[in-house]
């Protein structure tokens, strides 16, 4: 079986908000001082697919990446995590947070690694990402594909004849079958922590093969991608200055304080009736 | 026409959530001069179906018995149906937040060659298009959206929105029957978290626990506050992590989020993740021994003190003054 795994590399999301700053005229966040990293939620869905790989066996991984030169060094990691090989889509300096432009790229990369190496079982992309955080690529990219899709999804086992998922809605655990191939969207839970590459793993991910695309190779024009597939852009963004007065309970003695707090609380809870 | 689709799961009724998506879509279409059209997927019962009718214009209802059992893939092709058997030339078709709802919005979009937009706080049409204005950056970010292609398929923060009020005469109700493909993804098994009291969503008071409780002892005296006010508990991302409480606790931007009359974070220091998660809070009151904590910016009073000194005073003087 081969399962795909599709990575974003992004800004730190774990950046301070004090050194955080918009760029007013590239409408998105200033680089500053942060770090690249890949998106934590694709992070767990390489964690997903290898614990499926150990699971089932005889299942080859591959990440695949859109994204400027910096991301192959996801990749990389991605392969030290013991991912068997990796393609980068080669991005050219477009910033545009849209995820229908995005789909289209990564489903005629995933057309052509099908070309090449055969049909993917599945393939996982995170939830949600940490700098824009729309949560739409999954779903952009099961109905560019015309695959069925399931969201939210914590794991991947060998079912009865399929692959069945486990995944978190609001109120519980789902468990479904589902019949290859198809997409699902993954997140976080205790036992999707990424693992850390060993040392060994690090030095053999450089042996590894990582193919480096460009939009022209898939047969996609880079202007064509940026204006025509685009279906929303970034009107307006600001940092929020909502910031409120809080009332800090005083007094001399933490009985004055914690009463005064009582007060306030009970105040509102009584307004609720 | 300028008519605004709101698309709601009939197994959840007329709940908050379908009530604040039916506002937002009365509001948008009020703007615009056009009607809102419920579609509803899956069997409902009567009196949310006449709850549904009595604040729309037209509630058009996919009542098959397969959907009573929500499976994602048959619930997107009901609303595409749906939309279709409604107006089908919605400017706007809205979707309330719950997970089927989430995963339904882009791939509908895609279907019907609009833009979609995840977790919108505020919408407004401006001309042909619809501004979807939500968080961005782990909530370090306001930023608003311009969906060029219509129609625009939103799922919305749905308790931040007002209710749809009724209006003068109810909407008629058009049955569709729907054709609906096996799935090829099934659920085949729920195994519903334990959960006592209201869902967190639902709730008018939280209390909520961070990392500063260091450990899951402490939750037992938050139950004791939170029992006395008649609040649901709730927890920071750290803490569901650490495994101190159950993952369905979570408050954040990649757990629930929450809307309810009070929030009271308490050692929570307010990560932009979980302000995320607790910014439709009327009030918030907050516990910390850190005055700099970020979640003093971020809530109306509180107290610069060691939650173990307060809680169990806060209790008793609590219990004494609602007794």
């Amino acid at each position: 079986m081969r399962v795909l795994v599709c990575l974003k590399q992004i800004l730190d999301p774990d950046v301070p908000a004090r050194d955080f700053e918009i760029d007013p005229a590239a409408k998105a966040a200033k680089r500053g001082g942060a770090n690249l990293v890949t998106n934590i939620f694709c992070e767990n869905a390489i964690e997903t697919a290898l614990q499926f790989r150990e699971a089932a066996g005889d299942v080859k991984v591959t990440a695949l990446c859109y994204g400027e030169s910096s991301a192959e060094d996801c990749l990389r990691k991605a392969m030290a995590m013991t991912v068997d090989e990796a393609c980068l889509v080669e991005r050219e300096g477009n910033t545009n947070p849209d995820a229908a432009a995005v789909g289209q790229v990564l489903a005629a990369a995933i057309s052509r690694l099908e070309q090449d190496g055969g049909p993917f079982d599945a393939v996982l992309v995170g939830r949600e990402s940490g700098d824009w955080g729309t949560g739409q690529t999954g779903g952009v990219l099961a109905e560019e594909l015309g695959r069925p899709a399931l969201g939210f999804v914590e794991s991947l086992s060998p079912g009865n004849g399929g692959i069945t998922l486990r995944r978190q809605t609001d109120v519980g655990i789902e468990v479904a079958e589902a019949e290859p191939p198809f997409v699902v969207t993954i997140t976080n839970n205790e036992d999707n922590v990424p693992r850390i590459p060993k040392t060994r793993d690090v030095m053999m991910s450089y042996r590894k093969p990582l193919q480096k695309v460009s939009l022209a190779d898939l047969g996609l024009d880079g202007d064509e991608i940026r204006n025509g597939f685009s279906s929303f852009e970034v009107e307006e963004i600001f940092v929020p200055t909502d910031e409120v007065d809080c009332e800090l309970a005083e007094g001399d003695t933490l009985d004055e304080r914690v009463d005064q707090l009582a007060r306030k609380i009970h105040e509102v809870v009584a307004s609720i009736g | 026409m300028a008519n605004v689709a709101v698309c709601v799961l009939g197994s959840f009724g007329y709940d908050r959530a379908a009530q604040g998506a039916v506002g937002a879509g009365r509001a948008l279409a009020a703007s615009v001069g056009g009607e809102v059209h419920v579609l509803v997927i899956g069997p409902a019962d009567e009196e949310a179906v006449a709850a549904m009718a009595a604040v729309a214009d037209r509630v058009v209802l996919g009542a098959n018995q397969e959907l009573r059992d929500v499976q994602p893939e048959q619930a997107l092709q009901a609303a595409e149906q749906l939309h279709a058997a409604g107006s089908g030339d919605y400017v706007a078709v809205l979707l309330s937040n719950d997970t089927y709802s989430q995963e339904i919005a882009p791939r509908l979009a895609h279907r019907l060659g609009g833009s979609s937009m995840a977790d919108a706080a505020a919408i407004r049409m401006d001309g042909d298009h619809l501004l979807a204005q939500r968080t961005a950056y782990g909530g370090k970010a306001i930023s608003i959206y311009r969906l060029k292609k219509s129609p625009a398929v939103v799922w919305l923060r749905a308790r931040g929105f007002e209710p749809a009020p009724e209006q003068p005469s109810s909407g008629d109700v058009t049955p569709v029957d729907l054709n609906l493909d096996p799935p090829r993804i099934r659920i085949v098994g729920r195994e519903v978290a334990a959960q006592e009291g209201v869902r967190l969503e639902d709730a008018p008071v939280i209390v909520s626990g961070g990392r500063g409780l260091g450990g899951p002892e402490p939750f037992q005296e938050l139950k004791k506050l939170a029992d006395t006010i008649g609040a649901e508990q709730g927890a920071s991302r750290a803490a569901c992590d650490a495994g101190w409480v159950p993952p369905n606790w979570q408050v954040g931007q990649t757990g629930k989020k929450v809307a309810p009359e009070l929030y009271i974070a308490i050692a929570i220091s307010g990560a932009s993740q979980h302000l995320l998660g607790m910014g439709d809070s009327k009030v918030v009151a907050a516990i910390n021994t850190d005055a700099d904590a970020p979640i003093f910016k971020h809530c109306s009073f509180g107290i610069v003190e060691d939650y173990k000194a307060v809680v169990p005073l806060l209790t008793e003087k609590l219990a004494a003054l609602s007794g």
